[in-house]
C-alpha cells in the first residue's frame, strides 16, 4: 500500500508539474490534485477533484481520498487578480486547509512551500539568515505579510498535531525559462530600474530545484523549516549585466511610483515588496537543507540565472558571450 | 574590447551602390571608366600606398583608443583585403603623400603603453582589459557578505593607499601579531569624526599581511545610500551577532570598533579617552568561535577633523548621529573636509586568547565584561605609549 498524496493549486502551470511529477514516482499510490479550476494542460494519471481549499468541502476530500500525504503549494505571489483576492487565497486557504487537515487522523505529513521572503527585506538583516531568525522588519503587506501569516498557521498546526511530520520549505526566488513572477518580469523589462546607491545580493533558486526539494521533503522530509536556495550570491547589478540590460538607477522614493505607472502600463514588473528586496537583497543559510534534509539543489544561484537569462531575449548591450568571443577573437588574433 | 568595425554608409562619392558593398553595380562601372590599375603602377611609392590607404580614410580605428601594436596592425590587414581599384581612387582624391606612417603610430602606441604599464606593458595591458570585460559582463564573483574581492584590491585599497602612505604617513608596528591564517577579532579605537580610521587600518593590514580586514559596521552604513553599497563591496558586513559568528568561524579577520559612534563622534577634547565597549558582543562572539583578539590602537586619527561641535537639531532631523563642526567646517564649505596631515602611528597588540574556555563562557555575563575590560585597558595603554614616543602631532 503506498501513499496517497494530496497537491494544491494544481490548475497553477508549476503545481500541474509537480503532481505529474509525483504521480511517476514508486511508492506513490495515488496524487490527488486539487484547485478551484481545472488546470488548462493534461494531468496524466492524477486525479483531479475541483474544490476549494478556502472551503470546508477540502474536508471531505482528505477523508473520502485517505490522504495521508497533502502537499500545499498554492500560496502564490502573483494569482492574477488583485491583492484581496490573492491575499484571502493563500491565508484563508490554507487556515482551511489545515482545519481540515487536523480532523483527519490518517494524515502523517503536510509539506508547505513557503518563501524565503517570510524574513523581509532590511538594512538591519544578517548576512545570512538562519531558519531561526525571524525578520528584522516585519513585512506589513503584499507576499511577504501572507507568506508570514501562513507560516504561523502552520506552526500553530504542527503544535496541535504532533503526530503529523511538517515540512516547511522557504524557496528562495524562483527563476527558470517557465517562470512568471513579479521578479522574471521585472528582469524582462528593456531598461532594467536599480535603487540608487543601492547593490542588492539576490538569492535564487531553480524550478526544477524546487521540484526536486519538494518532492525529497514528500517521500522523505523530516519536522522542521528549512531554507532552499541555489548557493553562492548574485549582486543586482551583477545580474542585470549578465542580462546584457542597460539599467536606470531611481532613487529608492521612486522606484515604487515608477511601479506604480508601470503597473498602469500592463507591467507589473516592480511591485513594493519587490522594491524592498531589490534595495536590500537577502541572503539564506541552506546548510539545514543539507544536513538535515538531505536536499542540495543541482543549480547555483549563478547557473539558475544563467538559465533565466538564456530564456529571456537578448537585451540592447552586448551579452557576456558576445562579449567574451569578440574579445578572444581580438586576444587570439593577437597571439598569431 | 571589441574591435571598431568601420561600416562605409553611402558611397563615398565612388560609383557604387551605395549599399557598404565594396563592389560598384556594372552600370557605375561603365560610368566610371576605365582609369585604375595603370594609374597605381606610375605612383611614386608604391611600398608606402596600402599604410597611408589605411590610415586615411578611417582615421578614428588607429590611434589613441587603441595602443597595442597588434591591435592597430589588424585594420591595417583588412583594409588591404579591399579591391585595390578602389582604394587606390579614394587616395588619390584626398593628399596622397602626407600624414604620419602607421608604423609610427604603433611606435607612439607601444612608448605610451610602456610609459603607463611598465616594462611588461603587454600583459598587464591584457590584465586591465580583461578586468574591464569582467566588470561590464558581471562574470566575477562576489562571497556571501557580498564582498568583491577584485574591485576592492584593485581599486578601493588602491584609491586609499596614496592617503595612507603620503598623507598620514602611517607607520605601522607589531603586523606580526596578526595571525596569518584562521579566524581572528581586530579590536580597535575609533575616532576622526569619520571613520577614515577603519578604512586606513584594513589598507595597513593588507599591506602587512596580505588579508583582508573585514568591518563589521553599524547599521546606519548598510541604510545610507552608496555607502551601505561601497561597504559591503569593500568587505563590510552588519555588526551583529549573528554575522561576527558566521564571518569568525568562516576564518575571516574580522575588524570591529567597539566605541562606535560614541568614539568617532567625541569632542576633540576629549581625545585618546575610550568611550564605552558597546555590550561586548565582540567578545562572546570570539569566545563562541574560539579565535584571538587582535588589539589595536591609532594614534593620530583624533587630530585629522578636529571635532569642537555639533548640530545636534539639524542631526536629529536627518536621522544621524551628529553634524561635525571642526575649525575648518562647515566653515570653509567643501575645503574643510579636507582632513588635517597628522602623522599616524597603528599598533597591534599581542593576541588574546579566547579558546581556553569552556563551552559555555559566552553566555557567562561576568567573564564577558572582565575580557571586554581587559582589551580596552590594552588598548587604552597603548595609546598612551605611542602618545609619549609620539614627537609631534604632524611630523
Amino acid at each position: 500500500m503506498g501513499r496517497v498524496v494530496l497537491v494544491t493549486g494544481v490548475s497553477h502551470d508549476f503545481g500541474s508539474r509537480f503532481a505529474r511529477l509525483l504521480s511517476g514516482v514508486p511508492g506513490i499510490d495515488r496524487v490527488v490534485g486539487v484547485d478551484v479550476v481545472p488546470p488548462r494542460g493534461d494531468l496524466g494519471k492524477v486525479s483531479f477533484t475541483r474544490a476549494d481549499i478556502r472551503n470546508p468541502v477540502i474536508a471531505k476530500v482528505i477523508a473520502g481520498q485517505d490522504v495521508d500525504t497533502v502537499v500545499h503549494m498554492s500560496v502564490r505571489s502573483s494569482t492574477g487578480a488583485g491583492r484581496s483576492s490573492a491575499k484571502e487565497h493563500n491565508v484563508i486557504g490554507t487556515m482551511q486547509l489545515l482545519a481540515a487537515c487536523q480532523k483527519a487522523p490518517g494524515l502523517e505529513k503536510l509539506v508547505v512551500k513557503s518563501s524565503t521572503a517570510v524574513y523581509g527585506s532590511s538594512s538591519r538583516d544578517p548576512a545570512m539568515f538562519t531558519e531561526d531568525m525571524s525578520a528584522k522588519r516585519i513585512p506589513h503587506s503584499g507576499y511577504a505579510r501572507d507568506v508570514l501569516e501562513v507560516e504561523g498557521y502552520v506552526r500553530g498546526f504542527a503544535r496541535r498535531r504532533p503526530d503529523v511530520a511538517v515540512t516547511m520549505l522557504r524557496a528562495a526566488n524562483l527563476v527558470g525559462p517557465t517562470v512568471e513572477s513579479p521578479l522574471t518580469q521585472y528582469f524582462r523589462l528593456p531598461v532594467v530600474p536599480t535603487p540608487l546607491g543601492f547593490d542588492a545580493r539576490l538569492q535564487f533558486l531553480h524550478e526544477t530545484d524546487l521540484l526536486a526539494a519538494l518532492q525529497h521533503a514528500t517521500l522523505d522530509g523530516v519536522h522542521g523549516s528549512f531554507n532552499v536556495a541555489g548557493p553562492g550570491v548574485l549582486m543586482l547589478s551583477q545580474a542585470v549585466r549578465r542580462l546584457g540590460r542597460p539599467t536606470l538607477p531611481v532613487p529608492g522614493f521612486a522606484l515604487n511610483s515608477l511601479g506604480g505607472v508601470l503597473k498602469q502600463a500592463g507591467v507589473r514588473g516592480l511591485t513594493p515588496d519587490l522594491t524592498a528586496f531589490l534595495t536590500y537583497g537577502r541572503g539564506v543559510d541552506t546548510s539545514r537543507a543539507r544536513d538535515v534534509l538531505g536536499f542540495t539543489p543541482g543549480f547555483t544561484t549563478e547557473a539558475a540565472f544563467a538559465d533565466l537569462a538564456r530564456s529571456i531575449t537578448p537585451g540592447l548591450l552586448p551579452s557576456p558571450q558576445q562579449a567574451a568571443v569578440a574579445l578572444a577573437g581580438e586576444l587570439g588574433g593577437d597571439r598569431a | 574590447m571589441p574591435d571598431a568595425e568601420v561600416i562605409p554608409l553611402g558611397t563615398r562619392g565612388r560609383p557604387g551602390r551605395g549599399t557598404g558593398s565594396a563592389k560598384p553595380s556594372a552600370a557605375a562601372r561603365n560610368l566610371a571608366g576605365r582609369t585604375d590599375k595603370p594609374e597605381r603602377a606610375k605612383r611614386p611609392k608604391p611600398a608606402e600606398e596600402p599604410e597611408a590607404a589605411a590610415e586615411q580614410p578611417v582615421p578614428p580605428v588607429d590611434v589613441p583608443p587603441q595602443p597595442t601594436a597588434e591591435a592597430s596592425a589588424e585594420p591595417l590587414a583588412r583594409s588591404d583585403d579591399q579591391p585595390e581599384a578602389l582604394r587606390a581612387e579614394s587616395v588619390r582624391e584626398r593628399e596622397p603623400d602626407t600624414g604620419i606612417p602607421v608604423s609610427d603610430w604603433i611606435n607612439a602606441a607601444t612608448l605610451a603603453a610602456r610609459e603607463v604599464f611598465g616594462d611588461d606593458w603587454e600583459r598587464r595591458l591584457a590584465e586591465l582589459l580583461a578586468f574591464l570585460r569582467r566588470r561590464v559582463t558581471g562574470e566575477y564573483a562576489v562571497d556571501e557578505y557580498g564582498f568583491d574581492r577584485e574591485v576592492t584590491e584593485r581599486f578601493f585599497l588602491a584609491m586609499i593607499r596614496p592617503l595612507k602612505e603620503k598623507w598620514f604617513r602611517i607607520e605601522v608596528r607589531g603586523a606580526e601579531n596578526i595571525p596569518a591564517e584562521g579566524g581572528a577579532l581586530v579590536v580597535s579605537n575609533h575616532s576622526g569624526t569619520i571613520p577614515v580610521d577603519g578604512l586606513m587600518t584594513m589598507v595597513s593590514v593588507h599591506d602587512h599581511t596580505g588579508r583582508h580586514l573585514r568591518p563589521l559596521g553599524a547599521d546606519l552604513v548598510f541604510r545610507l545610500p552608496v555607502v551601505g553599497e561601497l561597504a559591503r563591496k569593500g568587505g563590510a558586513t552588519l555588526a551583529c551577532n549573528e554575522d561576527a559568528t558566521r564571518m569568525l568561524s568562516g576564518g575571516e579577520l574580522v575588524g570591529v570598533w567597539p566605541e562606535g559612534f560614541k568614539g568617532i563622534g567625541k569632542p576633540y577634547s576629549e581625545r585618546y579617552k575610550l568611550q564605552r565597549f558597546g555590550r561586548g558582543g565582540f567578545v562572546s562572539a570570539a569566545i563562541r568561535t574560539g579565535v584571538p583578539i587582535v588589539p589595536c590602537s591609532v594614534v593620530g586619527a583624533e587630530e585629522i577633523y578636529p571635532l569642537v561641535g555639533n548640530m545636534p537639531a539639524l542631526a536629529r532631523l536627518l536621522g544621524i548621529p551628529y553634524i561635525p563642526v571642526t575649525p575648518f567646517f562647515p566653515l570653509l564649505g567643501p575645503l574643510g573636509m579636507v582632513p588635517l596631515p597628522s602623522k599616524w602611528l597603528i599598533e597591534f597588540g599581542e593576541p588574546i586568547r579566547t579558546d581556553s574556555y569552556d563551552e559555555g563562557a559566552a553566555d557567562d555575563p561576568m567573564l564577558v565584561f572582565n575580557v571586554t575590560d581587559q582589551v580596552r585597558e590594552t588598548i587604552q595603554q597603548t595609546l598612551y605609549t605611542l602618545l609619549m614616543q609620539r614627537r609631534s602631532v604632524f611630523y
